[in-house]
């Protein structure tokens, strides 16, 4: 039989058990709350864009094939075709991958591959800073050099172009496209790259024959993502991109992107002219969604 | 969890989602008086004259510290609208009142503003006709050299589809927007228009009055010089008024207050102050 005084114990154990279990599952319940804000809020903001943007094509019967293919955007006359900016927006982010990727590639592979640490030390952290570097600043970059440069070297009679959109979105996804590319490369065992060099391969052709190959879903991966970047910019791109409403043809036309139409429209936009900017919204919200769904399969074929 | 099960967790969640923003989703345009009584004044209407309203009412307030002066930027038509609905007591407009409208509506002019085309400082066709105007922004007219200038392409810059200032522009001009040339250069807010013309020789732009600065160049037009008082002897046609329109069945002595004071010479001050041209 347990003196009083043991006796006394167990039950002051039992009850700062009890407390233990309460602030244990408290603080779960709190964590969750947590967890759940960001996906309620995703929710929350798909939610809303899908409603208002969808309203004119339910309730007000305009045509969404027209809205798709239309090439004509005059909201003061009842004409909304974002062709035009479908076609800006892909073009964009075409160009600039195709400056981007090899750029960014070759410095993800210079710095896990052939750099020297001292340098690779002052490298990285710069093209980190880079990524940390407001997107405004790279439009105020882009329309005070770029365009300028562009406007006096080439003889445009305007520097607000394509091009000067490509070449600024290149630079704004060389970040992502080298920290996660270079990750990758670095992810690669070292006994791929011995076996190669013992075989009697040089070390470049060990990089693109052995290492490159064999981190290629990681650096797929980084090229998703520099697109999902490049595709969603806003604030760099309208400051570069003249924002006329043109099917482009060639690089020097200027042109008015997704989101640009959305940022530039929306300060006035009421009514029907809004729940187009929204459905514009939803427009760019598809290409970002099939870019995820696409990055997601890359990295499930990558952990096999 | 398969894949399936999950879709349709999600798109559950979705439809729900979509449900409660519906739900939430009440006017959130319109102007709400917030019920103090007497002393609000509810104003909604153009963001070419929002600011000055700002202005006017923050002064107007120092003064009379029991009126509350609410102000929505929603731009003139919706402001305008406001007003004949009865959701706000008093529409700001930066262009005329149409004929439907001004049957319904009072209106004051409180001051009024210019818009003026401009130009690269290096350009030497410095006098347009209306008409030229015209042509160069619906893309009749390309290049300088049709208008006595320079042999080199015409950049058009314009503000986008929805502005207050755009609107009186094109109005007074005499085109529409499915009019305007379609590669111009789309600029928001006239200090964004001001700069492309300023760094660009080939530019053409208009912007208010009270932008002018030494970094463009500003043009004639019919041989009158932009100026505030070509304005107030209405010599110079590409101006419009700052407007204050009210239902009369909706007007309250405070909104008349406010009327007044901005018609007073301290009012009158403030809105030159503001850049724009006084009434008197």
């Amino acid at each position: 039989m347990p003196s009083p005084s043991n006796e006394n114990q167990i039950v002051d154990m039992k009850k700062s058990n009890k407390l233990k279990y309460f602030f244990e599952s408290a603080s779960e319940k709190l964590f969750l709350i947590c967890a759940m804000l960001s996906v309620i809020s995703l929710l929350l903001i798909i939610g809303f864009v899908f409603y208002k943007g969808s309203h004119p094509f339910v309730a007000e019967g305009y045509s969404f094939i027209d809205f798709i293919f239309g090439m004509e955007w005059v909201p003061s006359e009842d004409k909304f075709g974002i062709l035009p900016m479908i076609v800006a927006s892909i073009f964009s982010t075409i160009g600039a991958l195709v400056i981007g990727v090899p750029i960014g590639l070759f410095t993800a592979i210079f710095l896990a591959e052939i750099a020297p640490k001292r340098v690779a030390k002052i490298i990285s952290p710069a093209v980190q800073l880079l990524a940390g570097i407001p997107s405004v600043l790279y439009g105020v970059f882009g329309l005070a050099i770029i365009v300028p440069m562009l406007q006096n070297n080439f003889g445009l009679a305007k520097g607000q172009s394509l091009l000067a959109v490509i070449i600024v979105l290149a630079i704004m996804m060389l970040p992502t496209i080298v920290t996660v590319a270079e990750t990758a490369i670095r992810a690669v065992p070292k006994t791929y790259r011995e076996g190669s060099l013992a075989l009697g391969a040089s070390p470049i052709g060990t990089i693109f024959k052995v290492v490159v190959p064999a981190a290629k879903s990681g650096i797929m991966a980084a090229i998703v993502l520099g697109l999902g970047r490049a595709i969603g910019e806003t604030m760099a791109v309208i400051l570069v991109a003249g924002n006329s409403l043109i099917l482009p043809t060639s690089l020097t036309d200027s042109v008015r992107p997704l989101t640009t139409n959305i940022a530039l429209e929306m300060g006035y936009a009421f009514g029907t002219h809004q729940e187009m900017l929204f459905a514009t919204g939803i427009v760019l919200f598809s290409f970002i969604l099939i870019l995820n769904f696409v990055l997601a399969k890359i990295s499930s074929k990558g952990g096999k | 969890m398969g894949l399936l099960k999950k879709l349709s967790i999600g798109l559950f969640i979705l439809s729900a989602a979509a449900l409660l923003a519906a739900c939430g989703d009440s006017n959130d345009n319109e102007t709400e008086s917030s019920g103090t009584g007497t002393d609000t004044v509810s104003i909604s209407g153009s963001t070419s004259v929002g600011p000055l309203a700002e202005k006017l009412a923050e002064k107007y307030k120092e003064k009379q510290s029991n009126t509350n002066i609410e102000i929505n930027q929603i731009g003139s038509s919706a402001g305008i609208t406001n007003a004949i609905s009865g959701v706000s007591q008093i529409g700001m407009s930066s262009r005329d009142l149409k004929e439907e409208e001004a049957s319904e509506l009072t209106e004051t002019v409180i001051a009024y503003d210019g818009i003026v085309v401009v130009t690269h400082p290096s350009n030497k066709v410095k006098d347009l006709t209306m008409e030229e105007v015209k042509q160069i922004f619906t893309g009749e007219i390309t290049n300088w050299n049709q208008l006595g200038g320079e042999d080199m392409e015409i950049v058009v810059v314009s503000r986008e589809d929805g502005s207050g200032s755009r609107d009186a522009f094109q109005e007074i001009v005499g085109y529409s927007s499915g009019e305007l040339i379609r590669n111009s250069i789309i600029a928001s807010g006239n200090g964004n228009i001001k700069t492309t013309v300023a760094t660009n020789k080939h530019a053409v732009g208009f912007i208010s009055f009270e932008y002018i600065d030494d970094s463009i160049a500003t043009l004639k037009i019919n041989g009158v010089e932009a100026t505030a008082e070509n304005v107030l002897n209405q010599q110079y046609s590409l101006s419009r008024p700052f407007l204050f329109v009210h239902k009369d069945g909706n007007f309250t002595e405070a909104g008349q207050e406010f009327i007044d004071y901005i018609l007073s010479p301290d009012g009158q001050k403030i809105v030159s102050e503001a850049g724009a041209i006084p009434v008197k």
